[in-house]
């Protein structure tokens, strides 16, 4: 069944520092939500307290599936997954970052196998699964986030600034691991960009950050 | 000079030949202070992950009275130890006192700070978005912890290897509580004092040849530890 989110009324501050002011949004719908807005105005924030990895200081977020409101428990948190800019590889081969999510989830053998095999064909990293996963290039890197974040089969994929740190040739392959994923209709996909040319690429729906606040465009 | 090349000598002999009695203190050496690096790092790594990841009261004082006690001298806990398992003393009704069990005690206590503020080091240092990444992946706090140890392994390692090198090569914590009795504790340290005082310099020469390979050893082992714990961060 569907996930859906919705933010209502969303406000967080950082040492007095009120980032979020009243945002509210609601991703009730397939495909891939863009939120832009210049460095350092909250997107990246949103994105956590969406994702449930921080808590808001006002405000609230709803998990809804066939109209019931989800409690924000470890099985929710499990059907969503954010990979952060600075994705945090585990010193170990990217095969075993990789089944991470599968090994938490008590998921091993031929199947954990299986899946890691097929993601990491998925994003071309196959033949760098014996490779320690801290010797990847930023490119490479970042592609391995997203395999380790595919591999759980996310209902929502939350992507802060996939593209930040990496060359145009890394910044395409993404993009096109993106555009695969709507094809798919796996997941639905919310990310943030500051690049208002990536963000006109790829989103189905463009949301713009300013004062805090969150507008549809 | 021709003495000391003389020692030499029979004390290369005695490697050579494998001595009983040198293998035999040899490998108590091995027991006791393996056993007693076992126990420290058991209650070690417990308080380094409660100090890592929990914030409490008192905190930064464990951690204080942690990096204070790396340099605890061994003849001061010797002394704490005899203390305590001495007839009069509050553990003496165990009748520990100059047996292995009592060299094991001292060492540990000489160990357990060092493994645990070594090992607290490590899991702090761990990227704290390590910690992030496992969350965002479903972790629960348990899974997202031994995630963050496991990047700390090298580092605990390490951590580990120094507190066996902090004990294989003391001796008056040992000598104190063990009383070095042949045969049933008297390990490296403690006979080389011993034969030395004696002037039977061939066996104590053996003993300091071996104690110098372990050390070796163990130095190796820790260079090896942290050159592949860097491997991964190239």
């Amino acid at each position: 069944m569907k996930l859906d989110l919705l933010a209502s009324h969303i406000v967080k501050s950082y040492n007095g520092n009120q980032v979020l002011k009243d945002c509210s949004f609601s991703f009730d719908r397939p495909g891939i939500y863009v939120l832009t807005g210049s460095n350092g105005c909250g997107k990246s924030t949103f994105l956590r307290i969406c994702s449930l990895l921080e808590e808001p200081d006002k405000g609230e977020i709803f998990y809804i599936e066939g109209g019931a409101v989800l409690p924000c428990e470890i099985a929710l948190k499990r059907r969503m997954t954010l990979v952060l800019p600075k994705v945090g590889l585990f010193n170990t081969t990217v095969f075993k970052n990789v089944a991470y999510g599968l090994s938490i989830r008590g998921i091993k053998g031929r199947e954990a196998v299986e899946r890691v095999g097929k993601v990491l064909d998925f994003v071309g990293l196959d033949h760098k699964k014996d490779q320690n996963a801290l010797t990847l290039s930023s490119g490479e890197t970042q592609r391995a986030g997203l395999a380790r974040a595919l591999v759980i089969e996310p209902d929502i994929l939350f992507l802060d600034e996939p593209t930040a740190s990496v060359d145009e040739k890394s910044t395409g392959a993404i993009e096109n691991i993106i555009q695969r994923l709507k094809q798919d209709g796996s997941c639905t996909v919310v990310m943030t960009t500051h690049d208002q040319q990536q963000a006109a690429r790829l989103a189905d729906f463009l949301m713009v950050m300013r004062d805090g606040k969150i507008s549809a465009c | 000079m021709h003495s000391i090349l003389e020692s030499f000598s029979r004390a290369l002999y005695l490697i050579l030949n494998l001595n009983k009695e040198l293998i035999g203190i040899i490998f108590l050496s091995i027991r006791v202070s393996g056993t007693a690096l076992v126990v420290a790092t058991l209650f070690a790594l417990p308080l380094s992950a409660l100090l890592g990841f929990k914030k409490f009261p008192l905190r930064g004082a464990i951690i204080n009275v942690l990096n204070t006690f790396m340099g605890l001298p061994p003849v001061v806990v010797g002394l704490f130890v005899y203390l305590l398992l001495s007839r009069s003393g509050p553990l003496g009704f165990m009748a520990l006192l100059y047996t292995p069990a009592a060299m094991i005690a001292a060492q540990s206590i000489l160990a357990f700070p060092i493994v645990a503020s070594l090992s607290h080091s490590a899991i702090v240092s761990v990227d704290p978005i390590i910690r992030q990444a496992s969350m965002t992946l479903g972790a629960t706090p348990v899974q997202t912890s031994l995630t963050v140890i496991n990047e700390a392994r090298y580092g605990i390692m390490s951590a580990v290897i120094a507190g066996f090198g902090r004990v294989i090569a003391e001796v008056g914590a040992i000598l104190i509580v063990g009383g070095n009795i042949a045969g049933f504790t008297r390990v490296m340290t403690t006979t080389i004092a011993l034969e030395t005082d004696k002037g039977n310099f061939e066996l104590a020469l053996a003993l300091g040849i071996i104690l110098l390979l372990i050390s070796l050893l163990v130095n190796s082992l820790l260079y090896l530890v942290q050159k592949r714990g860097l491997a991964g961060n190239r």
